[in-house]
């Protein structure tokens, strides 16, 4: 059995470590990339949203490296991300790319369900193992959090365009080959150390702006245009709302882990805008704004791929929110046709809008 | 006489503008880009020198509009704003006290929001990018009008008619359904310019508090038909300004202006940017399977710019070889 999973992010370097703990053959598919994106818009539905797309994509360049099951995170609720994985199971069955299918729902109860689900993969290893499995792919997906979370703070002061991206890639590279959690600590030092030595001039001021809105655009920097990079290039520090450790600890623990923020935190300010569940993340969206603006941040951006429903619940009731917290918001909807050069007017224009408004409180308030 | 330049690139027109240091526009030009932007620009140039006085001294030059980077790289600009600042700094400055700014150009339409002459929120059109002006460009030759008369035709239509505005290909779909029942011409532009305005309202206005005085510029606001459709959806006056279709390049030079200022000399490469040879030579980095077309600008045989790759690999090693000089 040779396991491969959809890319979203650095989720690959957590859920490869996860599973090679556990002994089992795993294939990462190739970054995505234009020839992805090519082969999933070909073979998917018009209408359907990006990530579908790009997950079509990663599973064929998968099977051409000798992946033979999937494994896939289900949801439930009005985002159609839900059934992707059966949809996407039944459009490669057409093209003759054949699966096995294991779909991790997540746990409507209790932490036991997602055990079972995790059984069809890892067979009859010992429970033992597999929590340690679980544990260790957890604690690599906290890692790159906290290097990406240095980068965001780090690129917006480097001395040498592009000297970031490439110590953080580095970095990534040095947790995904640790094996054990010994290695891990020690690789996880030595990735902050990486960072630490980026030439940068620390005390420069920057704005700070958050990025909220749909998971995958958010992770995946093929399906948001490497937004980060741009803002921290501008000048920006960035922070995004989503981060992997956190999901994970969300959706799949049910918040067992202590000690890392959850998104519960937005789900508790979204009350006097929103306050029901709209699928997906739409209510953590409204919710995150508020947050982000009672931290003291300049700005924020939403990200959504087109079509998707809960965060265009989320985008109608933003300017609201925008006016009474006093903060803006810019949406930016993600899509195969989305021009670069198209977004970068908007991130400038937007990043020139937070300046002059900063320098006009600055200058009242002085 | 001394004073500055102001270059929009868009994808349609290219404009520019020579200010003198009153900040009044001495010359403006309106070119057809025809996608070439830098023969455009080059063309423009020389127009302009031929015009100018012979003694003209320029304090600075600024570049904005989607070729904002290339044109500003080939003639050396001292500000490389983009097009929604621009436009916000023009139309301040030529409408003081101005609250909206209604932009509708070939490709891209735009709101911009002012309070207390600073942008306070904007808008561009996301995800589609069917031009309202390439759209009216392509229906008035449809109907074999030129699109100059576009505008006072509409404002002949004594009943509107009611058209689908949704998208273009709707709305192009139902006028000529509307023709095929018997409507006269003017009531169908008059209904035209109606939707694209709801349209626009609705699409990329997207509840936005609209505010008096509104400007309205961009190519589009030669058309008085579009104008009238607004002062009725809003209820409010809407004004043109006198340089509405070069409202960029005015911003461009006003921002060019303002960064001068600051006593950092004007890094403009002179009107002799008009005879050098710039080539565009592209080639596909095979580094990884996103085989991006990069896109290598020589001046005079030199390698002056690259950009298009989506890692940096190109566009760095040029950016880190200009630290080291």
């Amino acid at each position: 059995m040779k396991v491969t999973f959809p890319h979203m992010g650095y989720m690959y370097v957590s859920l490869k470590g996860m599973l090679e703990y556990l002994g089992i053959d795993v294939v990462v598919p190739p970054a995505c990339s234009k020839k992805t994106l090519t082969l999933g818009v070909k073979h998917s539905p018009e209408f359907a949203c990006l990530p579908l797309k790009l997950n079509i994509g990663n599973f064929i360049e998968a099977k051409e490296l000798g992946a033979d099951t999937i494994m896939m995170a289900g949801g439930c609720g009005p985002c159609r991300f839900g059934y992707y994985a059966y949809v996407e199971n039944e459009i490669l069955k057409d093209l003759k790319v054949d699966y096995n299918l294991v779909v991790m729902e997540p746990p409507e109860k209790h932490i036991g369900e997602l055990l079972g689900r995790i059984r069809k993969i890892t067979g009859n290893r010992p429970w033992l193992q597999i929590i340690k499995a679980l544990r260790f792919g957890f604690l690599k997906a906290k890692a790159v959090d906290e290097v990406e979370v240095l980068s965001f703070q780090i690129r917006p002061r480097e001395l040498v365009r592009g000297s970031t991206d490439r110590a953080l890639q580095k970095a990534i590279n040095l947790i995904d080959e640790a094996k054990t959690t010994t290695e891990l600590t020690i690789a996880l030092e030595r990735a902050k150390e990486l960072m630490r030595v980026v030439p940068a001039e620390r005390e420069r001021p920057a704005l700070r702006v958050a990025l909220i809105g749909e998971i995958y655009t958010l992770l995946e920097p093929y399906a948001n245009v490497n937004i980060e990079r741009h803002l921290g290039q501008l000048g920006v520090e960035v922070d995004r709302s989503m981060m992997l450790s956190q999901w994970v600890n969300d959706h799949l623990f049910m918040g067992l882990v202590r000690n890392i923020p959850s998104s519960d935190r937005f789900k508790k300010v979204a009350a006097p805008y929103l306050n029901h569940f709209v699928g997906g993340h739409g209510l953590e969206t409204v919710g995150s704004a508020v947050w982000y603006a009672r931290q003291g941040y300049d700005g924020a951006i939403q990200v959504l791929p087109f079509t998707c429903m809960p965060e265009i619940v989320a985008q109608s009731i933003l300017p609201k929110v925008s006016a009474e917290v006093d903060m803006p918001i810019m949406t930016l909807i993600m899509d195969e046709h989305s021009g670069e050069a198209g977004l970068i007017t908007r991130l400038e224009a937007f990043i020139d809008l937070l300046k002059r408004k900063k320098e006009q409180k600055e200058a009242l308030t002085s | 006489m001394k004073g500055y330049l102001g270059i929009d690139v868009g994808s349609v027109s290219t404009n520019i503008v020579f200010m003198n240091e009153a900040t009044e526009v001495l010359e403006s030009l309106y070119l057809r880009t025809n996608g070439q932007p830098v023969a455009t620009v080059q063309r423009g140039l020389k127009q302009l020198r031929s015009k100018l006085p012979a003694n003209t001294i320029v304090k600075g030059v600024g570049t904005t509009g989607s070729g904002r980077q290339l044109i500003g790289i080939v003639t050396g600009a001292d500000a490389i704003k983009n097009e929604i600042t621009a436009h916000a700094v023009a139309a301040s400055h030529l409408v003081p006290g101005v609250q909206t700014v209604l932009e509708i150009g070939g490709q891209d339409s735009k709101i911009i929001i002012l309070r207390d002459g600073v942008v306070a929120d904007f808008a561009m059109n996301t995800v589609c990018a069917a031009g309202t002006g390439s759209f009216l460009d392509q229906q008035a030759s449809r109907l074999n009008i030129a699109i100059e008369e576009f505008g006072d035709l509409a404002l002949k239509g004594r009943s509107p008619v009611r058209i689908a505005g949704r998208c273009a290909v709707f709305a192009e779909s139902d006028m000529i359904h509307k023709q095929q029942m018997g409507f006269n011409l003017e009531d169908i532009l008059a209904g035209l310019c109606e939707a694209l305005v709801r349209n626009y309202l609705n699409n990329v206005g997207k509840g936005k508090e609209i505010r008096g005085p509104v400007v309205f510029q961009g190519g589009v606001a030669a058309n008085v038909g579009m104008r009238k459709a607004f002062e009725k959806a809003l209820g409010l006056p809407v004004q043109v300004p006198k340089y509405y279709n070069v409202m960029g390049a005015v911003g461009a030079a006003l921002l060019a202006k303002e960064t001068v200022s600051k006593g950092i000399p004007t890094r403009f490469k002179g009107f002799g940017v008009a005879d050098v040879e710039y080539k565009a030579g592209t080639f596909e980095c095979d580094g990884c399977p996103n085989l991006c077309e990069v896109i290598e600008m020589t001046e005079a045989g030199q390698v002056i710019a690259r950009w298009g790759d989506r890692c940096g690999k190109w566009a760095n090693a040029l950016a880190a070889s200009e630290a080291a000089i």
